[in-house]
């Protein structure tokens, strides 16, 4: 019998099979990986692990015990821990202020903040995990965040540690780091299940894998045996290309130029003196952990953010001081970041997300009035050439899938037709087919000779889309390669901060 | 004009003007830090000077006033506490809600409880008696001010510090920051989001019980119907203004209340009451503009 078994777990939503008999054994010190695309129902089976939901079906076996874990409390209670892809952190709070909450040390009716403070630094200490115990959180960078995280686990007693995407949010270098705390709690008797969909991690760090496709299990691999193609066969069904299919052209004329941009963020310069040219026929690649200019400099691009200096130009043309809808008609399209809040209105339908910055023009707009009839045969043909899985043109896009929303966006978008395309994080939180498609999509764009920026903390998108590479670091452009010269190792010390020197 | 700011009726009227305002932010306080916004306190605080003066005049004691004016608040706001921590409705339209009802409620209790309409009083009516301290009651100027209030004003200052306190060094106050900074982080590690609402609640029912009670027994004894014009939506602004940290909120509270009492000072000059009336509302006024300017420069990000 192994240290954990979930047993038959069934676990229903509303108009879905979330978990459908899902069986799943972990020994303990085991590294076990969960994987499986969006909507697998990997989040839900260790929302079940923690006590977030209740199993309709099935239950747990914990150390030879039969478990039925009511909260999260439950879930601590018997030693299982989990961190969060979101960390779950109060922010204007200290470390061990997080760290001890709901488990103080006390000295009569107070808090003994000497002694809690000592113990989270025993703890920090015990595992190689350091921390300061009376930093606020606010001011910590993420990778130490989820050490945070970690120790909060650790600290009540975690036998059994959930981790949901660690890595999203790493840098490579903190990644690897990462896996080596992962690797030492398993020596010291610590069973960790790593929920993600990151194949090269799973085969770095993992024992075993268990893999979800449509609430079901579809696999049970021993990672020294299987490999990546396998693995992903198991996630989507079929085969997938894991390379882009793409091949070296000439890049053309410039497009877009940005000159001594500056930005200042909230309180301090957040984009610091950036060049660079964007040429037709060519995916300009911007590496950098999340945080260091790149979401201003793609909004002071697209005109969402003022600028403090320097110049932007489309095709040669100052845009610098037009509105976004100037910057557009100069040739402009954007693929957002935030697709449920600033590319679409989830609220609204189909029809009229696909409609929006055609509005003005006809066919849409005739007199300044809808024409509706186009604007539903313009969404029903966007629909149907990008597959969109959606019940019809009036459905609210809210109620989409991640990946079908994000569709969406890259139809309206690439619709437009525009000589300069800015795609941030084009492909975040969506699954494995998905990608694959809105990849083979952004090369088809490259090679009808159009120029993309693409954004993304996603380092092996990166890798496989662009035909050159900078990397940003703390505001400013610390490296610029040719696609030949990058490699991971590479690009991973220039996102943290590291000179070629150092190398 | 000038002699006026320095005598003892000016401050007495200040730190009387304080009170319940003071109480009822610290309920918007508390409210705050669970991650609900009241906007109820202004009817919370009329139920309970209305309970106040019903209590006193029907049990003809003082501690019949004290104790109705705070169990009647208390259970008041357990519709807010259903509404906004238990059903988790829109703060606003609940607290809306409450204002409405707290005014049709007292106006029509007055009438069929008291039998009168507009104002209540009764001289045999027992309200609260200042205190003397010597020392602080010897001192010029500020001693009355400062040494003979009623207990309730020294209640209200060690509430402040208490609450500070709670806030600031036990568990409890611990918990309470966590569930209003981040309440699934709390729910998580298994703090219950929803009790500590109820409770935090229900005891924001029973400071604003107090704030009522210092309305209409405090230097008066007398209830009017909306006596509270508007002081609880001025608690609501120092509220925000000193961003739910106790001490910066009484320190918004003391602005307030002085601004309150120039008001009455300069309607002693011979300034029309409509416009001294007005005094506090705009301080509120100018105080938050000023604070908005400075959020705003702070983030400066273009609205998208």
């Amino acid at each position: 019998m192994a240290f954990l078994e979930m047993i038959d777990i069934v676990k229903r939503f509303p108009g879905v099979l979330a978990n459908d008999h899902v069986n799943l054994a972990v020994e303990q010190g085991e590294i076990h990986a969960v994987m499986g695309e969006n909507g697998a129902g990997k989040s839900t089976l260790m929302a079940i692990l923690y006590g977030l939901h209740a199993p309709d079906e099935g239950y747990i076996r914990l150390d030879g015990k039969t478990e039925i874990f009511r909260s999260p409390i439950d879930a601590i209670e018997r030693g299982v821990g989990m961190v969060h892809q979101s960390f779950k952190l109060f922010e204007s709070l200290t470390v061990w202020e997080n760290i001890v909450y709901r488990r103080e040390p006390r000295r009569g009716l107070f808090i003994d903040a000497k002694a809690a403070q000592r113990q989270v630094a025993e703890l920090a200490a015990r595992y190689g995990l350091p921390i300061d115990p009376i930093a606020r959180v606010g001011t910590l960078p993420v990778g130490v965040r989820q050490r945070l995280e970690i120790l909060k686990a650790l600290y009540r007693h975690a036998r059994i540690l959930i981790l949901d995407e660690p890595t999203a949010v790493l840098t490579p270098g903190e990644a690897v780091s990462l896996f080596e705390v992962i690797r030492n709690l398993a020596v010291n008797g610590c069973t960790v299940l790593l929920v993600t969909h990151k194949l090269n991690e799973v085969m770095a760090v993992s024992d075993r894998i268990t893999v979800l496709r449509d609430g079901k299990v579809t696999d049970r691999l021993v990672t020294a045996e299987t490999n990546p193609t396998e693995i992903v066969r198991a996630m989507t069904g079929r085969n997938v290309l894991l390379q882009v299919g793409k091949t070296a052209r000439p890049a053309g004329e410039i497009r877009l130029e940005v000159k001594h941009l500056v930005v200042d963020g909230r309180n301090r310069r957040a984009v610091d003196d950036v060049s660079f040219a964007l040429r037709s026929g060519e995916i300009l690649g911007i590496a950098g952990v999340a945080g260091n200019g790149q979401s201003e400099l793609v909004e002071a691009i697209v005109g969402l953010w003022p600028t403090d200096g320097g110049a932007i130009l489309v095709d040669g043309k100052d845009v610098t001081a037009l509105p976004i809808a100037g910057r557009r008609d100069a040739g402009m399209s954007y693929i957002a970041e935030d697709r449920s809040r600033t590319a679409s209105a989830g609220t609204a339908s189909a029809m009229d997300n696909l409609a929006l910055g055609f509005h003005r023009r006809r066919p849409i707009a005739v007199h300044g009035l809808l024409n509706l009839r186009e604007m539903r045969g313009w969404a029903r043909t966007l629909i149907r050439k990008f597959d969109i899985r959606i019940a019809g043109e009036t459905t609210p896009v809210g109620t989409l899938s991640g990946g079908n929303l994000q569709k969406i966006v890259i139809a309206r978008e690439l619709a437009h037709d525009a000589p300069v395309l800015i795609a941030e994080q084009p492909t975040r939180g969506v699954d494995v087919g998905a990608i694959e498609f809105i990849h083979a999509e952004l090369v088809a764009e490259r090679d009808r000779g159009h120029a993309i920026l693409l954004v993304s903390a996603e380092l092996s998108e990166i890798m496989a889309l662009s035909d050159r590479i900078i990397v940003m670091f703390e505001g400013r452009i610390v490296a610029s390669l040719t696609r030949a010269e990058a490699d991971e190792a590479t690009l991973g010390l220039y996102m943290a901060g590291g000179r070629k020197e150092a190398a | 004009m000038t002699s006026f700011f320095l005598s003892p009726a000016f401050f007495d009227q200040a730190v009387l003007g304080i009170t319940p305002i003071l109480l009822a932010a610290l309920a918007g306080t508390l409210s705050e830090r669970v991650g609900l916004f009241n906007i109820a306190l202004e009817g919370q605080m009329l139920v309970g000077a209305f309970a106040a003066v019903a209590g006193s005049h029907f049990t003809g004691s003082l501690a019949g006033g004290v104790l109705m004016a705070v169990v009647a608040s208390t259970l008041f706001s357990g519709l807010l506490a259903f509404g906004s921590a238990i059903l988790r409705g829109n703060d606003i339209v609940i607290g809306i809600s409450l204002n409405l009802l707290a005014a049709g409620l007292t106006s029509f209790l007055l009438r069929s409880l008291l039998g009168v309409s507009g104002t209540f009083s009764d001289s045999a009516m027992a309200g609260l008696t200042r205190l003397h301290i010597p020392g602080l009651a010897d001192l010029p100027v500020i001693g009355r001010a400062l040494g003979e209030q009623n207990p309730l004003v020294y209640l209200s200052w060690l509430l402040v510090a208490a609450i500070a306190i709670f806030l600031a060094y036990t568990p409890w106050g611990l918990r309470v920051r966590g569930i209003g900074e981040q309440a699934d982080a709390a729910v998580t590690l298994g703090a219950n989001a929803v009790r500590y609402r109820i409770a935090v609640t229900l005891a924001g029912g029973a400071l604003c019980g107090l704030a009522g009670l210092q309305l209409s027994l405090g230097s008066l004894t007398l209830f009017s119907e909306n006596m509270t014009a508007g002081r609880g939506w001025i608690a609501v602004a120092a509220v925000m203004l000193g961003r739910a940290r106790p001490l910066p909120v009484a320190a918004a509270c003391v602005l307030f209340g002085i601004a309150d009492a120039l008001g009455l000072k300069l309607q002693g000059e011979g300034l029309p009451n409509q416009i001294t009336d007005s005094a506090p509302y705009v301080v509120t006024l100018i105080a938050l503009v000023v604070a908005g300017l400075r959020q705003k420069i702070d983030g400066r990000k273009l609205s998208v």
